[in-house]
Order: structure tokens, then sequence, then C-alpha cells
């Protein structure tokens, strides 16, 4: 620890992104993942980063309903998408309160029901990823639902309740667009039991 | 309550929390906080002849650089040696920051502080470290041939030798007709949790407090480990485990050096730091586990009982023993499984070489010891030409046993007596459940197409639950609310949703009532930790036992105030009422604060509780003698022994004739944790632990180099199971309660990983008809065991398994 030498600060990006539907100024380097930009800057920490190299897809968000991994990505170059986090989900027009009151979208709905998750810590970027596939894919079978969720990496469950949610969330989705009108009470379905 | 909450599926009171975004993991936490990074050791031995940290300095946002020559006090020196064992005659630990020499890849050497994270990482590569590279020690065969050394005073690398044995081996071995020797190999893996470690400490000046969030498995082994290394009582001291993303064992360990580092820089620059592990950091310097070569002598009769078994293995303990030898310990004893060898003689050494420490990873030592077992069963059946079930069946220890003694000590210094199982009932089901009997048929249709299938078996006692001791708190408050708090931590378990469940069940109350609150020194103070599948059985037990403290409380505050006796109350739904006459009642709210004399009262129920009001008894005090105020009730529990679970899985698997690709087709369990909290819970918890025995079996490996670099340190390489390897798992449980605890239970935790890895060699080995000695087993692997096999350098087996199974 000799003498200081003092050097040039990095350049800071005033730049707006808008997150669940909300723009969100911030200034950040360019070098700012986004993932570390929508925990730190953003406050949106329901988005996990479990290993920043893009492989386990805990930091999965939506691009333009897209999934995306958030740590592969700088928060400047994600200015002109529409980003949907966790935090997110819930705004869906098929989503409904759950018995505890929040709202839920139908795979937030079904891992609840279906035990999808226990330290919760992957689950933000399986329910994005599984929300945007079954937008896509509203029937799977049990196949495609295991192939669906085989780019996420979970070390708890051993992924067979995650199936399981794929499948029912697909069941939810389906019995909410048949209701008569999409804004709902409480969803009596999801007592504790 | 009309609904009985123990044994029902609940949903999880943690979830919606979780689901919407809620969680609150360490680095979820402390946003002002400045961060830490660290400078690694980039060589697995080597001499520090030099640090430059110049160029570091003057970067913008740098707070400050720490080697270890600026660690002075207690934090300078070695961490604690954990768990001290009589074997382990050659302990050793580490520094914080390495001293002088470093001993594997992945020790922090200097820790940077900085106002951002990517700042402190940009300064950690401008530190240059210089280093005198030395010899290192890489895998069991160099440290067992004891050539080099990784810690110069440690002859042979010899941490701990061990022997332990009952019955006479030797002559045993002497007079059996038939015996076998068996060598078996199980790789090096790890737990691997989603979320690494991290740390955030808050230094409160003024206080002279620190509150310190770890994500760890032992919230109380933290704050005495750092309350001892800073010097601070440990009044001032609070750690609390918030949301924690797996652990699975890793972070039992403590206090790893970040725990203790992060802490002692925030106190030193009085301002809250924070450090989150990242992944890299995460292969190179959390613990490992799983590493063990074994040999195995077998000495059975003609009807394949076991009468003489004698076992030596060597269990590589990384670099340091912060933890002990608890693993091997665990090997040696729970090898015996759910059977009785006449003789049993164990011998293990633990040795040091230059990777990554050893501690318990989920199944713990367990793995290893039931591939032995497992494959000796085997090898016994195939010598024998009978029914794999058959052999395994004639060696069980038999219900009406039990409690059965072996005389050898377990993991927790206690004597290893079973409590409680149904060996032969399990096996029925197990057998029901995957059509053993059938299999040699399906076989035959199989080949008959011109695929290779086989079929395993494997079979396990689990000790769980553990003591020294947990405990548990529960006080109501005048508005219903039941605040439950149990000192031990949670990882996933559900432990909000299953400790609720216990509480409400034993006061009488609405679940929806009832908050848990785990691994908080500033409510429990008192506590071990979450390990050994012991949560449930000892937390479990203890806020059991404080529920039933406060019920009593509030059946005699009651009874006094309803001028009834005690014995005509029930607790229903959280009113008090006479048993025949439930309009005589009180909720327990009221109870609460009848409970607690007031001289202010401060809302219109509080009232009650005040000075002047109701018919006052001057010859009493208003806290009777002997009691306390308050609606509250603590208590502990604390075993004997540990309580005894088991299980036995079954799985079908094809291998490729060409390719060798190994496929698991079927996957069955039978599980007996005693008597389930939260069944879904307990198969979730079956379903994890098969999932993370797959990746053992056939994908998981640290793949060290000669030098100790450790080449597969990313989740690109280091092949945890996706949803595409891992199996549909088929359960069925049978509920044999322990007699040890008051709910009956047994722990769940670990159970799915243990014979994952026998089960798969049993089934592959039978595919193939020839041995399989060594775990994990890779496509090419087994593609050059075939090779091998073709050539005749492994003798096939001397019948097909399921043939002999043929019915």
């Amino acid at each position: 620890m000799t003498e200081t030498i003092t050097e040039p600060p990095e350049t800071l990006h005033d730049i707006t992104l808008t997150v669940n539907g909300i723009p969100r100024p911030l200034r950040v380097p360019a070098r700012r993942l986004l993932s570390d930009a929508l925990r730190s800057e953003l406050g949106l920490t329901g988005t996990h980063v479990g290993c920043e190299h893009g492989v386990c897809g805990s930091c999965t968000i939506l691009i333009d309903g897209a999934p995306m991994r958030s740590c592969l990505m700088f928060a400047v170059s994600a200015t002109d998408y529409r980003i949907t986090t966790v935090e997110g989900l819930a705004e869906a027009a098929d989503a409904r309160p759950c018995s505890s009151g929040q709202r839920m979208n139908p795979v937030q709905q079904a891992f609840m029901e279906c035990h999808g998750l226990q330290c919760g810590f992957c689950t933000p970027g399986f329910l994005t990823t599984i929300t945007a596939y079954l937008d896509q894919n509203p029937a799977p079978t049990a196949e495609q639902a295991r192939e669906a969720v085989s780019g996420n990496l979970c070390r708890c469950t051993g992924y067979q309740n995650i199936v399981k949610s794929v499948l029912r969330a697909a069941e939810i989705k389906a019995e909410r667009r048949a209701e008569p009108h999409s804004t709902g009470g409480v969803d009596t379905r999801t007592e504790s039991r | 309550m009309t609904t009985r909450m123990f044994g029902a599926p609940i949903k999880r009171k943690e979830d919606p929390r979780l689901i919407t975004g809620g969680g609150r993991y360490v680095d979820d936490l402390g946003r002002e906080a400045w961060v830490a990074a660290f400078v690694r050791a980039p060589h697995a031995h080597a001499r520090i002849t030099g640090i430059d940290a110049d160029d570091a300095v003057g970067l913008d946002g740098v707070i400050g650089i720490y080697t270890h020559e600026d660690l002075t006090g207690t934090i300078g020196e070695r961490l604690p040696q954990l768990i001290p064992h009589p074997s382990l005659t050659h302990p050793v630990t580490t520094h914080p920051l390495v001293a002088h020499v470093v001993k594997h890849v992945g020790q922090p050497v200097v820790m940077v502080v900085a106002t951002d994270r990517y700042v402190a990482e940009d300064a950690c590569g401008r530190i240059t470290v210089s280093y005198e590279q030395l010899p290192p020690v890489v895998g069991l065969q160099a440290s067992r041939e004891a050539k080099k050394l990784v810690h110069p005073d440690v002859p042979g690398n010899i941490a701990a030798h061990m022997i332990q044995s009952f019955g006479d081996v030797g002559a045993e071995l002497a007079t059996a007709p038939h015996t076998l020797h068996l060598d078996l190999e199980i790789e090096r893996s790890a737990s691997m949790p989603m979320e690494g470690r991290g740390v955030y400490a808050q230094w409160n000046a003024q206080e002279q407090h620190l509150t310190l969030w770890s994500s760890t498995q032992t919230t109380t082994g933290v704050r005495a480990a750092v309350a001892a290394t800073l010097g601070l009582p440990l009044v001032k001291v609070d750690c609390i485990a918030p949301d924690v993303g797996g652990g699975f064992g890793v972070k039992i360990m403590h206090p790893y050096p970040e725990e203790v580092l992060i802490p002692w820089a925030a106190r030193e620059l009085n301002h809250d730091i924070k450090w989150t592990e990242d992944r890299r950091e995460h292969f190179i310097s959390s613990a490992h586990e799983r590493a063990q070569l074994h040999e195995a002598t077998i000495g059975f009769d003609d009807e394949g009982r076991l009468l003489g078994m004698d076992v030596k293995f060597w269990h590589d303990n990384g670099a340091y023993t912060p933890y002990g030898i608890i693993t091997p310990i665990i090997t040696s004893t729970q090898m015996l499984g759910p059977y009785k060898p006449r003789a049993y003689r164990c011998e293990f050494f633990s040795l040091y070489t230059n990777t990554v420490i050893v501690l318990p990873y989920r199944g713990a030592g367990r793995p290893q010891g039931v591939f032995v077992m497992e494959r000796a069963m085997d090898a016994i059946a195939d010598h024998l030409g009978l029914d794999r079930t058959i052999v395994r069946s004639r060696n069980f220890i038999l219900p009406e046993e039990m409690p059965y003694a072996f005389g050898l000590l377990f993991q927790d210094g206690r004597p290893l007596t079973y409590d409680s199982g149904d060996f032969p009932a399990s096996l029925t089901k197990l057998k029901a459940l995957v059509g053993w009997d059938d299999f040699a048929e399906y076989r035959a249709e199989a080949e008959a197409e011109g695929r290779r299938v086989g079929l395993g078996i494997g079979c396990y006692v689990e000790g769980t639950g553990v003591g020294p001791y947990e405990g548990g708190h529960v006080v109501v408050e005048p508005s219903g609310r039941v605040n439950v708090a149990t000192g031990l931590t949670t990882q996933g378990q559900g432990h909000q949703t299953a400790f609720a469940q216990i509480v409400a069940d034993e006061l009488g109350v609405p679940i929806d009532d009832v908050h848990v609150t785990t691994g908080d020194t500033r409510r429990m103070g008192y506590a071990v930790g979450t390990f050994a599948s012991r949560a449930a059985v000892m937390s479990g037990s203890a806020v059991a036992l404080a529920a039933r403290n406060v019920r009593a409380k509030a059946l005699r505050i009651a009874a006094d105030a309803l001028e009834v006796a005690e014995t005509d109350l029930d607790i229903i739904d959280g009113v008090i009422q006479v048993k025949g006459a439930p309009a005589t009642s009180i909720p327990l709210g009221m109870v609460s604060i009848l409970s607690n004399p007031l001289r202010y009262s401060f809302d219109e129920a509080s009232k009650a509780a005040t000075q002047f009001t109701g018919n006052v008894d001057f010859d009493r005090p208003p806290v009777d003698p002997g009691q306390e105020p308050g609606l509250e009730g603590r208590d502990f529990y604390s075993p004997t022994q540990a309580a005894f679970a088991n299980g036995m899985h079954a799985a079908i698997v094809e291998t490729d004739p060409v390719t060798a690709e190994i496929k698991i087709l079927r996957y069955c369990v039978i599980h007996d944790c005693g008597r389930m909290i939260n069944p879904m819970i307990v198969e979730g918890q079956v379903h994890g632990g098969v999932a993370q025995g797959v990746g053992g079996a056939l994908y998981e490996r640290m793949a060290y180099d000669d030098a100790g670099q450790l080449l597969n340190a990313s989740f690109m390489d280091f092949l945890m199971p996706y949803a595409s390897e891992v199996p549909h798992v088929e359960t069925d449980h049978l509920e044999t309660p322990s007699p040890l605890n008051p709910l009956g239970v047994k722990g769940a935790g670990e159970a799915g990983c243990i014979p994952v890895s026998a089960v798969i060699a049993s089934a592959i080995e039978d595919a193939e008809g020839f041995p399989i000695t060594a775990m994990p087993i890779s496509p090419v692997q087994l593609w050059e065991l075939r090779r091998r096999h073709a050539a005749g350098e492994i003798p096939s087996l001397k019948t097909r398994h399921s043939n002999a199974e043929r019915h």
C-alpha cells in the first residue's frame, strides 16, 4: 500500500429501462450487467444470479416476452425492450389473487400448488421461462414440459414437481381463458390444502 | 382444531413470498454496503514470496486492501478445529488469509474492499502475488504414497487413522465357506447449491454491536466463532440466516474465512460490508466431498449370509480438517446398512491433499459406505447364483431384533443402535413397485429388440436427528398470533410450514396464526444447526415440547378465569372452551392478555389485565409464584442417540450397445422416515436427493489435474443434471415410527441421494454382465470397461443377476 495513483473514473451512461411496465431511469457504466442493474440499481432482487455465465438460468427474465439470461446482457443494451422480471409476472391479465392475498400468474399459482420449489433461488428463472413457454405452447405433454424446463438448473427439487407445475399451469391458464370475466376475486382453488 | 395438520400435505407458507420475488437472500440485503472481493491462490501448493498491490490502491472506489499481515490479534490466528476427535491426530486448519504457503487453488490471499463489486474485482486483477511453487499432492493415490507431503509436519499425509470393529473378523474370514475381495472407488463431488455463500455485516459503532447475515446452516455456530475471533461479548453479536438458496452440507462449515473477515472489516472501516461468492469461487473455495478408495474382504456361507467383513478405506479430506473426520466415521458405521454381519472391522485413513476442504455433503459418507456394502451383496448373489433380494433379506436385521446395537460408536460419539425399521416390509414394497419378479421377462423382450437393460437395487440405513439438542420457543400474542422460534436454519426444507403444522396441532390453533422463525440468534440463542437430517427430529420435537408447555399454561390460566377444572378444557381453533359446553370459552389471545398483569392498558382488550379491573384476590400476587408473565414457553429436545431412517431403491437402466450411453428408464424408492409431518415436503426431499444421487452416479466429478487445478470449475463443465437427465421418480412410503422422540419422526433430508450410486452400478452391472466397481461412470468409461472386458481384462459375472432372479 504505497502512493496513490489516481485514475479517471469510469464513464457512466444515463439510460432508461422499461421494467414491468414502468420506465426506470438509471446511470450505469457500459459493462454493468443487466442482472446487476436490476438487482442493485433498481432493487428488483427477485432476479437471482447463480452462475454469471448463462448456464443455470436463475437470472432469466423476459425481454419483449422472450426468456433471456440477464447475466449475459448489458443494461445499456436493454433500453429498447420491455423487460419483465419475476416481480412483474403477477401483472399478467391472467393473474389472480391467491389465498395469501398476492396476485399470481398461472405459473406462480401452479408452483405453489405442486410444491414446485424448495429453497426458491432458481425459481424466478423457472417462472419466467415457463411463462414464456406456455404463451407459445399452451398444452404441452409431460415430455414437452420436461424439455421446456431443461435449460434451467435446480438443485433442490429433482425437477419432478417443476414438470408437474408446468402441466398444472397449462390447466390453470386454460381455466382462466375460459372464465367469462378476466378479473376474478380470490381463487378458491388455492386454499391451504 | 377439527383438522389435524400433522401428516397433511399442507401447501407451504413460505411459497407466496418466494414465488413473487419476495425472497430475501444475503445478496438481496445491504444495497448501500461496501463489497469485498478476494485474490485467490492460483496454485495448489506454493509459498508466497511477495504481494504487490500498488496498481490497485489508487483505483477509484477502492477502500481497503488487506493481507495476512494486516490481520492483527485473534483474526490473524488459525481458524478453529471445529470437531476434535481422538483419532484425528494431525489436525490442520488455515488462517483467514493465507499466512505463508497456499495449500489449494482458491484459498483467499488478499481481501479488497471497494464501493462496488466491479471495482473490487478490478483491484484484485491489479494485485500481483508472487509464488515459489511447491510440489502438490493431488488424489488419494498420490497422498497414500506420500512421496510428497501437504503439510511438512504431517507424516504420510495422514490426518486421522481409525479402526472400529465387532466380532472376530479374522476368525470368521478364515473359516467362511466363501470369501471375495472388492476394490471400490467413489470420486469427488460437491453440494453445489444454486446460491453460493454470502456474508453481510453491519457494525453499529454506537452500540458496539455486530449484526451478521450469512448464508449458513448454523447461525449460532457462526455467531460464537465470530464473537471469539473479534473478541466481542456474545451478546454484542447476532447472526441471521435469511432465505438461503440451498445448503446440502457445504454451508455447515463455519466459520469460512470470509465469515470472520467481512465482520472484521466492517468494524475496522465502520461501514456495512458484504461479500457474495461467485460460482467459480464456490467451486474452488467451498467444501467438496465423496472421494474415497475402499478395499473390502467379505466372507459368507452357502446361503449368502455375511459372516465377516473387513474394510479398509482411504478418505480424501482436502488440505485442512476444520470439520474433523465426521464423513469417514459415517462411512465406517453406516456401511452396515440394514444388515448384521457376524463380525465387522473397518479401518480408515483420512488423508491430506492439495485440494479444497472436505466436509459432509448430503448423504455424508453414506453413499460410499452403501456402495461398498451393496456391491458386496451383489457380489455374493453373483458368486452363489442367488437372487439379489434373497441374499439381502437373509442378512436383514429383523423388526423383532430392534433396538439393534452393533457395539460401534456413531458420528455423534454415541452407540450405533438402530431404533426402528421393518426391512423385510420395505423390500416387499420395493419388489412390488419396480416389478422385480417380472423383470427377467421384460429383459427378454428388450433383448429381442436389440436393447440392453439391467435392474439394480440398493438399501441403506441413515442415522438422522443427531444431538446434542435443539430448542423451541412459542409465544402467543394478545392478538392470538403465535410466534415460534427455533435456532436451526432453513435452506428450502419448508420448516416454516412443517414446524407450524406441529405447533398448530399441539396448541389447537389455526395454522395461519402460526409464524415460524428459524436461524436467527436474536430469537433463539441456543441451537446447533441444520445437518444430518436432523431438523424435523430435533426442532420438530423441541417446538412440540415448547407448545405443550404453552398449552399447559394457557389451560391453567383459563381454568382460573372460567372457574373450571383444567381437565374440562380443550383448545379448539384458538379458543379455550369447556368440553361439552363450548359457549363457556375464552380465546387464547385473551389468555395471553391475562397471563401478563399490566399497570398500563394499550387497547380495549388489554384493559382486562390492568390492576383495577375484575376480581382481585388480595392473597395472591399478580404473578403466581413459580410462574412468569406472558403466554409463552420454551423447551429443548436432546436425544440419547440418533433416530435411524431407512430406504430401498431400485432402478432399471438401459445401456446403448454401441455408444454406451446410460439411460435410467425407471427409478423406484421406498422410504421410511417414520411419521411424516408433511408428506408433500418429504416427497420433495426424496426427489431432490435422488436427483443429486443421479448426478453423483452418472455426471458429477471434480476434475483435478495433477497440478491441483480444478479443470471443470463452472456449470458449463461440471455436469449438474438438468430435468432432461433426471428420471421420473416413483415413490412409496413405509412409516415405522421412531420410539425416541415425541413425534415418532426420523429425518428425511439426505435419504434420496444415499443409495443412488449403488443402485445404478447394480443396474449397469446387470445390463453389462461384468462388475462395476467405480462411480460415477460416464459413457466413455463404460465403453472402456466393455473394451477391457472383451479383451479378458475384466471377468464376467458368474451369473447375469436377473437371470438368477427368474421365477
